[in-house]
């Protein structure tokens, strides 16, 4: 209550002020940074506020085009992955796909509920750094096998058992970053798979060993491509930062798709700084990257997907609309399957957070049995009942991407367009490069308002 | 030659890189076709890559990047120098240069052997996870950088960083190395590596030529096993 409520004889004074730039949040670091002298480590991705797929609105169809009927017409969801090179592409029936997430940072069921999930809805999952386990493959109908710089686990085995290989060159979350699994979580298992003893912080590379720019991509790719007899799409993912030049050199290096992942994707672990302060909102790539596509001939020919953020079918129907051919989900999955659910909410104040705020991911002791290698707290995953979950929300996230779409009168996901699109602040309208509502003004290109 | 072994030619100035490794891939358990001869390789890329199958393959003249890339099974000697990345993530088999090696030569291998009778350029046996590398010249700058398991034998000299962020892989080296990466350090040599030794010896057809002892053995220290704050320095 107001001093002068309280007190009507008070004297006037001042109101404690606190500071915008120094912050409560930024005050607190600085008291942990000089008690710890160590930087913080969490997982996830980007948590700051950043332009995104809300400050973004559809145009339903009004007298100039006119829309589809909700229930009645079709609206097509299929997507082909791979129809540049690889003699076996990709068919999927919603353009919704898993992203790469290790096991070892996830526990085993968390994976096997990922491919049921996914393969219930006629999607992919991926794997991660650490290889491929029986949980995923043997539970998802297409899986994608990343070849990692720490090539943990890789195999030419498992190679011909992927359906399609990414090549990861870097992650929205940390472009230029390696990883690090810490101890807690390199259980029997996971050391065994990745030929490393048990318990020790366990580093991933930054760099590939083997190749180092782009002239030798494409000589990577050439080599994958022939151990795999020209069978399987490759993909090359990237994290966003340079988002126009990396495709075009993925596309020189001969990509079958590209992956573009912005800075709110997530990680398994990744200090503060690293996440928050290098690489580019998903937002602001997918123009970039769908321009080098099309300068070089091959937007839809060389297949585009993007990550960072994606949460329902509304971001979908944006992404699409701003030239992307399908989007990959991280976190959003993990959340499906369980991840910082209220449930858990006593166990999470014990670590010192709370439901949807958990992050300390890394250290292997997650309530939701997602994010662990503990083998009690991973009983907490039924994999048949979290998939259901996942399916559940991509069924969801489709609908609601049709449902878009059909109001923009489009008969299929891919027809959405840019024209589709406009920004509710300049921010967006100048990185999704469309015009500001109610204006023709697309900073930096078209006049002013 | 067993008399029941067939012997295939394949002259790569008039058939192509994908042909050759597609009637390698195409190979089933038993079959006799058991010799693979390999003419104007010319530097091509990936020449017998994700071989599955216990074949020789012989090449005449030098390849390029990734020959035997993912070998698994097949022997692979190479009457030239390689390009970068011979023999990367081999699972097993044995792949032998006549010449030199470009950079990365076994990186990422599981196992099997590499033999190469030249140099190795840099970073050979990255990130390396159980294969036996034999070099019988020197190997370049961070060899052996976060090398996890298996064993780099080395006749000639190391270059800067070796062993950099090591893990359990050993190395044995028998002359100068320029300086250590972060966390290797040199070790004991105790009587089961100079066995070890003399059986890469043996691979290497030097058995009885060289002594064990002329040797040094560098290992991990194992003090960067645990991210602290005060190894800051050491990165």
């Amino acid at each position: 209550m107001n001093e002068h409520v309280k007190n009507p004889n008070a004297a006037p004074r001042t109101l404690p002020r606190e500071s915008a730039t120094f912050d409560q949040h930024t005050l607190a670091e600085i008291r942990r940074a000089a008690a710890t002298g160590i930087y913080d480590i969490r997982g996830a991705g980007a948590k700051r506020k950043l332009p995104h797929f809300d400050d973004l609105l559809m145009l339903g169809a009004s007298i100039s085009r006119y829309p589809l009927e909700g229930y009645r017409e079709k609206c097509g969801t299929d997507v082909v992955l791979g129809t540049r090179f690889a003699k076996k592409p990709i068919e999927l029936k919603i353009p919704i796909t898993i992203a790469g997430m290790s096991f070892g940072s996830l526990s085993g069921p968390a994976k096997e509920a990922l491919g049921r999930g996914a393969s219930q809805m006629g999607t992919s999952t991926t794997t991660g750094d650490g290889g491929m386990t029986q949980e995923e493959r043997g539970h998802s109908k297409t899986l994608v096998y990343q070849y990692l710089p720490s090539r943990y686990g890789m195999n030419p085995d498992d190679i011909r058992k992927a359906d399609a290989i990414e090549v990861v060159v870097g992650q929205g979350a940390k472009p230029g970053g390696g990883g690090m699994l810490l101890g807690q979580k390199i259980s029997p298992r996971v050391a065994k798979m990745r030929t490393l003893p048990e318990g020790i912080d366990q580093r991933s590379a930054c760099r590939h060993p083997d190749w180092t720019g782009p002239d030798d991509l494409e000589i990577k790719i050439e080599e994958l491509r022939e151990i795999t007899d020209w069978e399987k799409p490759i993909y090359v993912k990237v994290g966003a930062s340079r988002p126009y030049y990396d495709t075009a050199l993925a596309v020189k290096a001969g990509a079958d798709v590209v992956v573009v992942d912005g800075m709110q994707g997530g990680t398994a672990a990744t200090q503060e700084v690293f996440i928050e302060h290098v690489g580019i909102p998903t937002l602001a790539c997918i123009r970039n990257a769908v321009k080098a596509l099309q300068d070089l001939g091959m937007h839809r020919k060389v297949q585009l997907i993007v990550s960072g953020g994606i949460r329902n079918g509304a971001d979908v129907a944006k992404a699409l609309a701003l030239g992307a051919d399908a989007v990959a989900i991280g976190t959003a999955a993990l959340v499906a399957l369980g991840d910082n659910d209220p449930q858990w909410e006593d166990e999470y104040q014990k670590l010192g957070t709370h439901a949807g705020a958990y992050d300390d991911w890394h250290e292997g002791l997650d309530p939701a049995g997602i994010t662990t290698q503990n083998a009690e707290l991973m009983k907490r995953v039924d994999p048949v009942k979290a998939g259901r979950r996942l399916a559940n929300y991509l069924s969801v996230m489709t609908l609601e991407a049709q449902t878009i779409a059909r109001a923009c009168g489009k008969s299929h996901v891919h027809n959405l367009e840019p024209e589709d699109l406009v920004a509710l602040t300049i921010e967006a309208a100048a990185m999704a490069q469309v015009p500001l509502a109610g204006t023709n003004w697309i900073p930096g290109q078209t006049g002013s308002f | 030659m067993n008399a029941s072994t067939q012997s295939h030619a394949f002259d790569l100035s008039s058939s192509t890189v994908r042909e050759l490794n597609s009637a390698l891939h195409a190979l089933k358990e038993g079959s006799n076709a058991s010799l693979w001869r390999v003419t104007n390789p010319r530097g091509l890329h990936a020449i017998a890559a994700g071989v599955d199958a216990p074949v020789t393959v012989e090449v005449d003249g030098p390849v390029g990047y990734y020959c035997g890339g993912m070998n698994k099974h097949a022997t692979i000697h190479i009457r030239g120098s390689a390009g970068v990345g011979v023999a990367q993530n081999m699972m097993s088999g044995f792949v032998h240069i006549e010449g030199d090696a470009s950079q990365a030569a076994g990186a990422t291998a599981h196992g099997g052997t590499l033999l190469i009778e030249g140099n190795a350029a840099a970073r050979c046996g990255i990130s390396m996870k159980g294969v036996d590398i034999i070099v019988k010249g020197s190997i370049g700058h961070m060899s052996a950088f976060m090398a996890q398991a298996g064993t780099l034998t080395v006749f000639g000299d190391a270059g800067e960083a070796l062993g950099d962020s090591i893990y359990e892989a050993r190395l044995y080296v028998r002359g100068s190395v320029k300086s250590l990466g972060s966390d290797c350090v040199e070790k004991e040599m105790r009587d089961e590596h100079k066995a070890q030794l003399f059986e890469r010896f043996k691979t290497a057809g030097v058995d009885g030529q060289i002594d064990p002892g002329e040797f040094k053995r560098y290992g991990s220290a194992r003090n960067l096993y645990h991210f602290h704050v005060d190894n800051a320095g050491a990165y």
